[in-house]
């Protein structure tokens, strides 16, 4: 029957080839645009991260660096760490910072959207650029900024801590306890963290329709419940997308603690990168460093996959 | 309103004047919150410029000066006759233009692929791209430094990749500058309508002339901002900077920047107007291309 209709009709069976061979240009072309890419990223990224799974299970000091060949030794890097206190000293201390920065830049982030619909455009055309600007500046240029704020000696916040008798502040030193450090600390990541969520939240409120709060306001809703059960459920998956976002880059927070530090933050200070990071490039202990990086990596699995889930769940990506 | 209403007139007024009265303090409290807050989140980058135009003994001096009143360039000029300044502005433009290029060019074909394509695993693509964003770059250093170190005693490698090389941190920048590009371009590319292509192609234009005449000149503008964005990502890099290039001639402006406390203490003057003239072009960039790029990272987040 094909032979009857190509006989027949020679042109239809032409233009018919000539489609189907455009479809196979069609299903290879994602491929061939997609390869370079793809090649780069598993330069860079896949194969750097089959190599930290694999150096998690070797033994690989100094003497291994240099041999450029690492020893198996299964799982005694795991065992190693897992009988350490100071891991498990390192990973609460990562969880409750990352727990504190995270509720205050949410809590802190909301409120101020939330501010941002109240105040007059003045105020909140100047709010906003403020809160641009502050994004905008790098994160190694913002730490040295409050290094400079909490100096001991010069710094503005002693002086005005003492001058609003708060206590005598004069030549106090922040980072003597771990505790008031991780509130410095904690206060610059919060400080960067919330215009992102700010900026995020208020745009989110501008696309909830006006008439279903004016219709629960004259339901005789206070302003308090019509947040809680008509805005809140509404922006719930950029809630959702910002929180997981929040903890994935709080909990690997290593430069503003390391350079806050001078470069050589006390093992009071350690959080999880920065115990990996000590591991492999102070003491060379690659291997072990490694070990501590997987679980990291592990831990941030989990906040990762809401992440992905939701921006999925979004519809951007189908 | 009521005021207007010609039946009885007098007993509303009162009432109406004093909730709107009411109603005026309670925006001017709203105001004045949030002119607090303004206050308090600006004042890091205040504090920093005005540091910066001070002379030596205001900066440094008990009783802070809150407004620079003897303004002074000193600092600056200190900055920029440290050791090395002009350097890491090189090492650093040089760097950040060819991962720019590289990211962009690699980035737009995938992007297209992802945009006008639909395929057999263009999903999980997806999801790779998203999810090694997420990737701790503090976790992967360890295995890109053992990497680089082997690569340095490889013949052929050796030229290109190996510690204290910018061409290694050129290639290693691209592991979050990459995906992230990828990403940020399909967001644009989607944004362009199909019908106009289509259109185009019904009036017997090729694909390949459609795309040159209607879609790449409406990308335009996003890729302009993609490759603002990359530029921010990878001038603010600091880890892999500082673990690589080791070399005092080699380092990055962010590297230079930390590294700026000396024997005798930290000296603030400078290093605030340094911190100043690292954050500029950053800061200018940004405010040109915020609004584009925002919403990359929770696009599509909520749709009514």
């Amino acid at each position: 029957m094909v032979s009857v209709a190509e006989s027949e009709y020679p042109l239809a069976s032409r233009r018919r080839r000539r489609f189907s061979r455009q479809r196979v240009g069609r299903a290879t072309a994602p491929y061939i645009l997609l390869a370079p890419a793809a090649a780069v990223i598993g330069l860079v990224l896949a194969y750097p991260l089959y190599l930290l799974g694999k150096l998690s299970f070797e033994k690989y000091g100094l003497f291994e660096l240099i041999r450029h060949q690492g020893r198996w030794v299964g799982l005694d890097n795991y065992s190693k760490i897992f009988h350490d206190s100071q891991f498990w000293h390192v990973l609460g201390r990562t969880l409750l910072f990352t727990v504190a920065a995270v509720t205050l830049t949410m809590v802190l982030g909301t409120a101020i959207a939330l501010l941002l619909l109240q105040v007059g455009r003045f105020i909140r055309v100047a709010l906003t650029t403020t809160l641009v600007l502050v994004w905008a500046t790098p994160v190694v240029v913002a730490v040295d900024i409050w290094r400079w704020m909490v100096d001991y000696e010069f710094g503005v916040l002693n002086w005005t801590l003492t001058q609003l008798h708060l206590g005598n502040f004069i030549r106090h030193d922040w980072f003597v306890s771990p505790w008031s450090g991780f509130g410095v600390i904690t206060a610059l990541v919060v400080w960067g963290a919330i215009p992102f969520v700010t900026i995020t939240v208020y745009a989110g409120l501008a696309q909830v329709p006006q008439e279903l709060l004016e219709a629960a306001s004259i339901d005789g809703a206070k302003p308090w419940s019509v947040f809680r059960e008509v805005t809140m459920p509404l922006l719930k998956p950029i809630f959702v997308i910002l929180i997981s976002l929040s903890i994935i880059w709080d909990f690997q927070v290593f430069q503003q603690i390391w350079i806050m530090l001078d470069q050589r933050p006390t093992s009071d200070y350690y959080t999880m990168a920065i115990y990996a990071f000590s591991q492999s490039f102070r003491l060379s202990e690659y291997g072990l460093g490694s070990a501590i990086a997987v679980v990291m990596v592990l831990f941030m699995f989990l906040a990762t996959t809401v992440y992905l889930r939701q921006m999925l769940k979004a519809g951007e990506v189908q | 309103m009521s005021a207007i209403t010609p039946i009885a007139p007098t007993p509303v007024t009162p009432v109406t004047t004093r909730r709107s009265r009411r109603r005026r303090v309670r925006k001017a409290g709203w105001n004045l919150l949030g002119l607090f807050v303004l206050v308090v989140m600006a004042f890091p980058v205040y504090w920093m410029v005005a540091t910066a135009f001070k002379p030596g003994r205001d900066a440094l001096s008990y009783t802070p000066q809150w407004i620079p009143l003897h303004p002074t360039l000193d600092n600056f000029s200190e900055a920029i006759n440290r050791p090395h300044f002009w350097d890491s502005v090189k090492n650093s433009l040089i760097i950040v233009s060819v991962v720019v290029v590289l990211s962009l060019v690699l980035a737009f074909l995938a992007a297209l692929a992802l945009a006008k394509f639909r395929f057999y695993g263009r999903k999980g693509v997806i999801v790779v791209i998203l999810g090694v964003q997420m990737v701790p770059l503090a976790a992967l250093i360890i295995p890109l430094y053992i990497m680089m170190s082997k690569a340095e005693t490889t013949r052929g490698l050796h030229y290109v990749l190996g510690v204290d090389k910018l061409s290694g941190v050129i290639v290693m920048y691209l592991t979050f500058v990459l995906p992230f590009a990828v990403w940020t371009l399909r967001g644009f590319i989607d944004g362009v309508p199909r019908e106009l292509e289509e259109a185009a192609m019904v009036d017997g234009t090729t694909r390949f002339g459609a795309f040159v005449r209607i879609l790449l000149p409406l990308v335009g503008p996003g890729l302009v901002a993609t490759s603002i964005f990359a530029f921010i990502l990878a001038w603010n890099e600091f880890i892999i900077a500082y673990v690589f290039l080791q070399s005092p001639d080699n380092q990055t402006l962010m590297v230079w920047l930390a590294s700026f406390t000396s024997l005798r203490g930290t000296e603030w003057g400078p290093l605030m107007a340094g911190a100043t003239l690292c954050a500029i072009p950053v800061v200018i960039f940004f405010l040109l291309v915020q609004k584009r790029i925002a919403f990359g990272l929770t696009a599509g987040a909520v749709k009514g």
